[in-house]
């Protein structure tokens, strides 16, 4: 099982958490500042493992961001890499070459991706496609929406003015 | 219309997001005094009206607290607002800041469940999704409890997309509300069968997180696994599938005699690492018996080692660490790698493989080994030079030292380490001296060298690591004082100029143990006196050894008079034998006595070595010691002065006597000789005490005297006390039960003192300061333990004292046969030392791991459920008179019954609901709610059940018809023959 997922910046930012097990804020913020401790000093060409606390946490790096996952002692490692490729990839594919300020300002559609693609700190859904799918599908959903506020409060602002 | 005109012009200046993060990135304010602004505005407009400016809120919020960490649990009832909402774009951003911000302790839980409730029925199925999504992270058991009928509908819905979602929620939903898995695990089975791979992969992602805390409950969804586990071509799900039958196979040795081929045919197979890796480790962890699928496992392995991905090297060394404790081969196979990987550039690697080095450690390799790894030590850098060391130091003591034969060289490799310049294992150093000293008694003579050897060297004063190890170093050379060969040299290391660089709780251990040397030294030199005085000095060697067992130990000087001939010419040989010698009489009842012939005997080859006591050494002696003392009275430390202070006292009293004596040697000063003499004969006697380990329950072996009442409060016994006046070392006595020798010690040293100094106590000033101590025991020291022992070492047990203590004859014959095993050695050189053990502190304590309670509950209703599914299953496949089935039942009924107990008082309300609705004859599925409200009304039913049992088998029989239908099929896809087999 995934306990959480985070990204960091190669500065030490944090980019994204999600937190499939119970942590406390103050937790959080001890796991962020250790971790990013560990994997942040950790040269190149290293192996993307890292034991923690009984626990272990793959890391990857793509560009500037340490996409990190922590998971139980007896998971997959090399599956769990291969997660965080996958988000990697389907992040990518929606932003057309994916870049931090992407993240950064869109930082809850990369939460939503990551929802499409775990759910309770397991893998739900094994295609690229798909995930892109449902999120466009969701996306424009919620434009539609957008426009019609927008409308409604062009329509409001005449109103009063 | 002021308010809406004000909410009007909120939306339109709002802040978004977009505007919050560039003002963020900017930093014209600074980050802290930024973000306190926008929170602000984010109270403000949080509380609008305008959905559109709060939802914007919220997510701004939601930014500040899953980014930089805020706490926003003050906006939870916002939270539950913008969740309401009916427009999907704010619902969504509602979502997403209760399943960031919720937890259990959220009050505002109580009133979204009718929210959850109503987007789980929604039409739409992205609502839906959102709100499983927030309930896999949020459901408590309330939730849970309360949506559970709405999972269980969805969990066949036909919208895989919705699905799949539900199947995950299913692991938070049995992990806090085990009664759910009544109603949904059949659904949730059922889901195995499905050609979706989504589905597929989410169902066995449960599985696999499910089986993990509880394997035995899923046994028997065996045959499921295992045509997964056949016919499934994707990786993902393999690799989950592989990790059930980790967690199933040792359970069950027919399961995993059955499934062992078909992974080794993966393992063959695949192209993909992961999976090669999952059913690499998946052998090596369970199926490590079977001795073809090992040597695959093994070879696989060795692809992974040579690979040039540091992943896959490390993955390989990992799981040679978990095949190293049963095919031990298979890493002496790849030693060299393993050695190689010792100077990899990754410290995770480098720590893998020193796991697989140490777990190589045997007594016949380990002189080796060490070898390596301190060079390797050497080279590398001061933290993982420390694991180096660390390891080497734990592997070499485990269970008491059980792989090390060669003790000298044990001893002079610690003495070696300890000079590594990083080393930083001062602690873990200088328990095992003591400890080391203390248990073997032939290493002692290269123990007191090795000490000596790290006191002597001035460098090593400067490393602040090193000074517990020298604090051991000193106490080792105090202790085995007479293994020393010049106590002198000793006495000049252990006050050398740059102690003034240790810490007062090392001087103080320095000062004790100058204190034993200087004793010593004494005692030899009036033995030496007065052999000199009574035999004729030509023969001075055999002189004085004779003379003084002429006098003490007549029947013994055979054997002793060939040790005094063999020393002159190897002065080590001697010590040894006379260690062993000395050994078999160490618990005799003339301890003292006993001890003091093999004072007199170590003193011999210092006379051979002209480094003899001689007046002007002795008394160049004492004033080295005066000189060293001098700045230690005016410590800070109490236990420093103290002991500072005894020293001198000491040397005061017995100084004026020893030089007159010399001076006057021809008037012959009989009765002021015999003072001195005896008082370092009493304080030698003192300190020649054997001490020993003590295992960790020794206090509680000791029985409580009648009458001593140890619960009440101590207060009234100062009262009772000064009434009785009991002099002080009595005393100490009496509340040192546990270390019995410090008591004695300080109690004849401190009346020995007392009565040179004052010729009269004053009994009242006594009795009122123990009364003060009596009342403010607090603010005094502990107690003397510290006198002698300087760690947390406890004396040993002394079978005398325990005797006067407590006239059990039991417990003293069990001690007597304890100390005449350990002691019992012959004077042969043996090929390992006798260590002496004590078993309870030794024996590693294996705490097993117990399922928490409500993995209890969890695997209590799942057993239920499956196996009550089982019976049916299988009955209805093969006849029933079928022995085998028959006796599965029976063992099965026995698994149940603890853990289903608990629930039966719970279920037994429910029981009638559940047998009636799904019963085959009505030929009628209804699930859930309906179900439960169905009251029990079918007589045509009841009639079947007669008795309790039957009627519980047949409510399983019922309930899991579904289950039957469903494995009906599968059972004929897959070899039939198989899953019988499986399910005895």
């Amino acid at each position: 099982m995934i306990h959480f997922v985070l990204l960091i910046s190669r500065q030490g930012k944090v980019r994204l958490t999600k937190w499939y097990s119970p942590y406390s804020q103050k937790e959080r913020t001890k796991v962020i500042r250790e971790l990013s401790g560990v994997i942040l000093t950790r040269g190149p060409k290293l192996c993307n493992f890292v034991e923690w606390k009984g626990y272990k946490v793959v890391y990857k790096r793509y560009a500037s961001l340490y996409f990190c996952m922590c998971i139980d002692q007896e998971d997959n490692e090399l599956e769990v890499l291969e997660i965080i490729h996958h988000y990697v990839e389907i992040l990518d594919r929606y932003f057309g070459s994916v870049c931090e300020l992407d993240l950064i300002f869109n930082f809850h559609k990369a939460y939503y991706i990551l929802d499409e693609l775990l759910i309770a700190g397991e893998l739900q859904e094994p295609s690229k496609k798909t995930v892109a799918r449902l999120i466009s599908a969701q996306d424009s959903l919620v434009e539609t929406a957008k426009e019609q506020r927008s409308s409604i409060s062009n329509i409001i602002a005449q109103a009063t003015k | 219309m002021a308010g809406g005109t004000s909410s009007i012009m909120e939306t339109l200046f709002q802040r978004t997001l977009d505007d919050m993060i560039k003002g963020l990135r900017l930093q014209l304010i600074g980050e802290s005094a930024f973000v306190s602004k926008a929170l602000d505005e984010i109270r403000r407009e949080v509380k609008s009206t305008d959905p559109s400016t709060k939802s914007t809120a919220l997510h701004k919020l939601s930014y500040l607290a899953s980014l930089h960490f805020h706490d926003m649990s003050w906006a939870a009832f916002h939270v539950v607002e913008v969740m309401s909402s009916s427009r999907f774009s704010y619902k969504r951003i509602g979502y997403h800041a209760a399943s960031l911000s919720f937890n259990d302790d959220t009050p505002v839980l109580l009133l979204i469940t009718n929210q959850l409730r109503k987007d789980l029925g929604s039409t739409n199925e992205f609502e839906v999704s959102l709100a499983l999504e927030c309930l896999s992270r949020i459901a408590t058991a309330d939730l849970a409890r309360d949506l559970t009928p709405e999972i269980f509908t969805l969990l066949s819905t036909t919208k895989l997309f919705v699905r799949k979602k539900a199947i995950g929620v299913v692991l938070r939903l049995f992990a806090k509300y085990p009664d759910a898995v009544r109603v949904c695990f059949k659904r949730l089975v059922e889901n195995l069968d499905s050609s979706d791979p989504q589905i597929l992969s989410a169902v066995v992602s449960v599985f696999c997180e499910l089986a993990s805390r509880d394997p035995g409950s899923y046994l028997p969804l065996a045959p499921e696994f295992y045509r997964i586990l056949v016919d499934s071509k994707n990786n993902w799900v393999l690799i989950k599938v592989l990790k059930i039958f980790a967690k199933l196979a040792p359970l069950e040795p027919r399961l995993a005699k059955r499934v062992v081929e078909p992974i080794c045919d993966h393992l063959r197979r695949t192209g993909a690492k992961s999976l090669m890796f999952e059913c690499v480790r998946t052998v090596v962890s369970s199926f490590s018996e079977y001795e073809s699928a090992a040597k695959l496992a093994v070879v696989k392995i060795r692809e992974l080692l040579v690979d040039d991905d540091p992943n896959l090297k490390y993955l390989g060394l990992q799981a040679l660490s978990i095949v190293a404790p049963k095919h031990l081969w298979a890493v002496l196979e790849n030693k060299e790698f393993v050695i190689k990987s010792l100077s990899d550039g990754d410290p995770n690697i480098k720590t893998e493989s020193l796991r697989l080095v140490m777990a190589m450690v045997s007594e016949t390799n380990v002189v080796e080994i060490a070898r390596v790894l301190v060079n390797y030590s050497l080279k590398s850098d001061p933290e993982f030079c420390n694991e180096i060391l660390g390891s080497i130091l734990s592997t070499c003591s485990r269970n008491v030292y059980e792989i090390i034969i060669d003790f000298d060289w044990y001893v002079s490799l610690i003495g070696e380490m300890s000079r590594i310049p990083h080393c930083q294992k001062g602690d873990e150093i200088e328990n095992q001296l003591i400890d080391i000293g203390m248990r073997v008694q032939d290493v002692r003579p290269k123990l007191v060298r090795v000490a000596r050897d790290l006191l002597i060297d001035p460098a090593l004063l400067g490393n602040p690591f090193l000074h517990k190890i020298l604090s051991a170093a000193a106490w080792v050379s105090g202790e085995y004082v007479e293994f020393s060969r010049n106590p002198f040299e000793l006495m000049q290391a252990i006050f050398q100029p740059r102690t003034s660089l240790l810490p007062l709780s090392v001087m103080a251990v320095y000062i004790h143990s100058a204190f034993k040397v200087l004793i010593f030294c004494l005692h030899c030199y009036i033995l030496q006196r007065e052999s000199i005085t009574s035999s004729c000095p030509e023969n001075l060697v055999l002189g004085v050894s004779e003379s003084v067992l002429k006098r003490e130990m007549p029947e013994d000087s055979g054997l002793i008079r060939t040790t005094c001939e063999a020393l002159p010419v190897q002065g080590d040989k001697g010590f040894n034998r006379r260690a062993s010698n000395q050994s078999s009489e160490v618990f005799s009842v003339e301890n003292g006595g006993d001890r003091t012939i093999n004072h007199g005997q170590t003193s011999t080859p210092n006379f051979s070595e002209k480094s003899s006591f001689t007046y002007e050494s002795i008394v160049k002696l004492i004033n080295l010691v005066e000189l060293a003392m001098g700045p230690c009275m005016g410590s800070h430390d109490v236990e420093v002065l103290e002991r500072a202070r005894n020293l001198l006292c000491f040397i005061e009293v017995i100084k004026g006597e020893i030089t007159e004596c010399l001076e006057h040697k021809e008037k012959k000063k009989e009765s002021e000789e015999m003072k001195a003499s005896e008082i370092i004969k009493l304080m030698s006697d003192a300190f020649s005490e054997e001490l020993g380990p003590v295992s960790l329950s020794a206090q509680k072996r000791v029985p409580i005297p009648e009458g001593l009442e140890l619960k009440e409060s101590l207060d009234d016994l100062g009262t009772i006390c000064a009434d009785i006046q009991v002099p002080p070392s009595n005393d100490s006595n009496l509340f040192s039960l546990g270390s019995p020798y410090n008591g004695e010690e300080v109690g004849v040293s401190a009346s020995e003192l007392e009565s040179k100094e004052e010729s009269e106590p004053s009994n009242e000033a006594t009795a009122l300061l123990t009364d003060h101590r009596k009342r403010h025991g607090l603010y005094y020291l502990p107690s003397e333990k510290n006198e002698i022992v300087p760690n947390d070492y406890p004396p040993a047990n002394d079978p005398k004292l325990r005797d006067n203590l407590n006239n059990d004859t039991e417990d003293l014959v069990k001690l007597t046969e304890q100390s005449l095993v350990t002691n019992k050695k012959p004077n042969h050189a043996k090929p390992r030392p006798v260590v002496v053990k004590l078993d309870e502190r030794d024996v590693v304590t294996i705490t097993a791991k117990r399922p928490e309670p409500n993995d209890n509950l969890l695997s209590g209703a799942v057993r239920e459920v499956l196996l009550g599914s089982d019976t049916r299953t299988t009955t209805s496949q093969h006849n029933p008179p079928d022995k085998a089935s028959s006796k599965r039942k029976g063992k099965e009924k026995l698994n149940v019954d603890p853990s289903s107990k608990l629930k039966e008082d719970l279920g037994d309300s429910e029981k009638p609901d559940h047998e009636n609705p799904s019963s085959r004859r009505s030929k009628h599925r209804t699930h859930g709610k309906e179900r439960r409200q169905k009251s029990p009304s079918k007589p045509a039913e009841e009639r079947e059940n007669n008795g309790q049992k039957g009627k519980q088998k047949s409510s399983h029989r019922a309930r899991h018809k579904a289950q039957e239908r469903a494995d009906a099929p599968l059972n004929a896809v897959s070899q039939t023959p198989v899953i019988p087999d499986f399910l005895l």
